[in-house]
């Protein structure tokens, strides 16, 4: 296990990063599948390094205005929007 | 009989008006697929209610082709899952044995063609999600070469794993499926120019003779004894027609299902931090069970939400995402954290170039690459959802072809106890032709 350990902090810790609730129930299932699946992981750590020589290259478009979602279309998802913009909770 | 296959989320026929080689052709589109005035949930009560004001490019060239698209198929939520047991909206029951899962996470698209409910489909495959279910259905799958077919308007999973790929009952007609969504797309810059003027359908000829096929032991050892044997009767078929089969060893694979796993659920991490609740999808309000009404009423106090982002961003999360969803999402946050993406995603990228060197080297002695599509057969539905790692390593044999952005077809190669078994053949990079070939030969 070494380093891998994973307890229920951590797990309401990464939750918070991730920016997703988590009931008490779900943080302790996580808290132990966790466990299991890193330390499945930690078997990349014998992996050799490999050169890794990507042939990549940049594809452009020139910068033209286009045809596009019209505002209506881009908001008809929207849970709620007022005036032609999105309106979402508070930043902060 | 779809009603009690569970095969569509949404179950609707739209009509195309154009002439052309899927005229008269009905095909079932996977959900996470967009399509413009047709609801798109990926099987996740995030997006229950999401209609796409617009259509993905495989999907407008279906139309064009003059196919008619007759539902959106059930799958894995967003793409995460073997079984097609995660999506929100059930599971999805094999045609061949309803006790089963079809596979995932494709598994309403091959179900579809299986059970004849459409006569072509299309799935998509990040780490074996087309191939997976084709296998279990007994149906043909093609995971194309990355770059092959435009992703456009396909909801990100893990973008620099996942294609579009066709299902139909024969290679020929999956090929010809192929032949219609391949090709360069100005929406989609990681497009390449390979797929212009194909004849994918063409290459459906049986020719083998004179053909080597390689044989990677490591893909074959662990396989369940009763697929093996099917599996090696498969390729005596494929002797007997002239091929010439020797093994190969592909050193790497070992470690390819880690790597998958952290790459995957890195870039989920990422991509599925667009469902906030605001754009589109399930909003907190929503979330926590507020009506219209009282929507409306919170509106006056901060912006139609109670809270400030983070909270709401959260909730939203919570009640719209299941279980293997959030499972990736943290613990792909965890592989890309502070301290640990030195220890996971950059250990698993050198793994993923490790394994593309393997396959290149192995295709300088062969032509295409065979094994077991799935090392087991179809599991009962719900036997397997318990223990996520276990589900994780049926996806042994798949994972490698995506981690390599290689070729890949899933034929019915027979059966066992009466339960479909899927030969896959891989290819190297742009080597559809290939591959196609060699699998109409086993059909032969």
């Amino acid at each position: 296990m070494s380093d891998t350990s994973v307890d229920a902090e951590e797990v309401r810790h990464v939750a918070t990063l991730a920016r997703v609730d988590l009931d008490d129930a779900e943080v302790e299932e996580f808290a132990a599948q966790f466990a299991d699946i890193l330390t499945y992981f930690d078997a990349l750590d014998e992996v050799p390094a490999v050169d890794d020589e990507a042939e990549l290259v940049n594809v452009m478009r020139p910068d033209e205005v286009r045809e596009s979602l019209s505002q209506e279309e881009a908001l008809s998802n929207a849970a709620e929007a007022e005036d032609g913009f999105f309106k979402g909770p508070k930043v902060s | 009989m779809a009603a009690d296959l569970n095969i569509f989320v949404t179950e609707e026929t739209v009509e195309s008006d154009a002439d052309g080689p899927l005229s008269g052709k009905t095909v079932a589109v996977k959900d996470n697929i967009s399509t413009e005035g047709l609801r798109t949930t990926c099987g996740s009560a995030m997006l229950d209610d999401y209609v796409p004001p617009y259509d993905a490019t495989v999907v407008k060239r279906l139309k064009d082709a003059g196919a008619t698209i007759v539902g959106k198929a059930n799958m894995d939520e967003f793409g995460m899952g073997s079984t097609t047991e995660t999506s929100a909206f059930g599971a999805t029951k094999n045609p061949v044995d309803p006790e089963r899962v079809p596979g995932g996470s494709s598994g309403g698209s091959a179900a579809a063609v299986a059970a004849g409910e459409a006569d072509l489909a299309l799935g998509t495959d990040t780490g074996g999600s087309v191939r997976n279910p084709a296998a279990f259905c007994g149906v043909v799958g093609i995971k194309p070469t990355y770059g092959l077919v435009s992703r456009y308007g396909l909801v990100a999973y893990a973008n620099s794993l996942e294609q579009i790929g066709p299902f139909a009952p024969t290679v020929a007609e999956a090929a010809e499926l192929l032949d219609v969504i391949a090709g360069p797309d100005a929406k989609d810059a990681t497009t390449r120019d390979e797929g212009v003027n194909s004849d994918y359908a063409g290459a459906a000829d049986g020719d083998v003779d004179g053909l080597t096929v390689g044989v990677p032991t490591e893909l074959v050892e662990g396989a369940d004894d009763r697929v093996v044997e099917a599996f090696e009767a498969a390729l005596s078929e494929l002797e007997a027609q002239g091929a010439e089969t020797t093994e190969v060893s592909l050193e790497s694979v070992g470690h390819a299902v880690q790597a998958y796993y952290v790459i995957a659920m890195s870039e989920a991490s990422s991509n599925l931090a667009r469902f906030d609740g605001v754009r589109y999808g399930t909003s907190a309000s929503e979330a926590s069970g507020g009506s219209e009404g009282e929507r409306s009423e919170f509106s006056g106090e901060s912006g139609g939400y109670e809270g400030n982002w983070n909270e709401s961003f959260a909730r939203a999360r919570e009640e719209g995402f299941g279980a293997e969803v959030k499972r990736r999402i943290l613990l792909g946050t965890y592989a890309l954290s502070a301290g640990y993406h030195d220890k996971y995603y950059k250990k698993a990228q050198d793994a993923r170039a490790w394994v593309a060197q393997d396959f290149d080297a192995a295709f300088e002695a062969v032509d295409v690459l065979a094994s077991p599509t799935m090392p087991v057969l179809p599991p009962r539905l719900g036997e397997s959802l318990d223990d996520p790692l276990q589900l994780y390593l049926t996806d042994a044999n798949t994972v490698p072809v995506n981690l390599a952005n290689l070729p890949a077809i899933s034929v019915p190669a027979g059966e066992a106890d009466g339960l479909p078994v899927g030969l896959q053949l891989i290819g190297p990079k742009f080597g559809e032709e290939t591959i196609i070939r060699t699998a109409s030969a086993v059909e032969n």
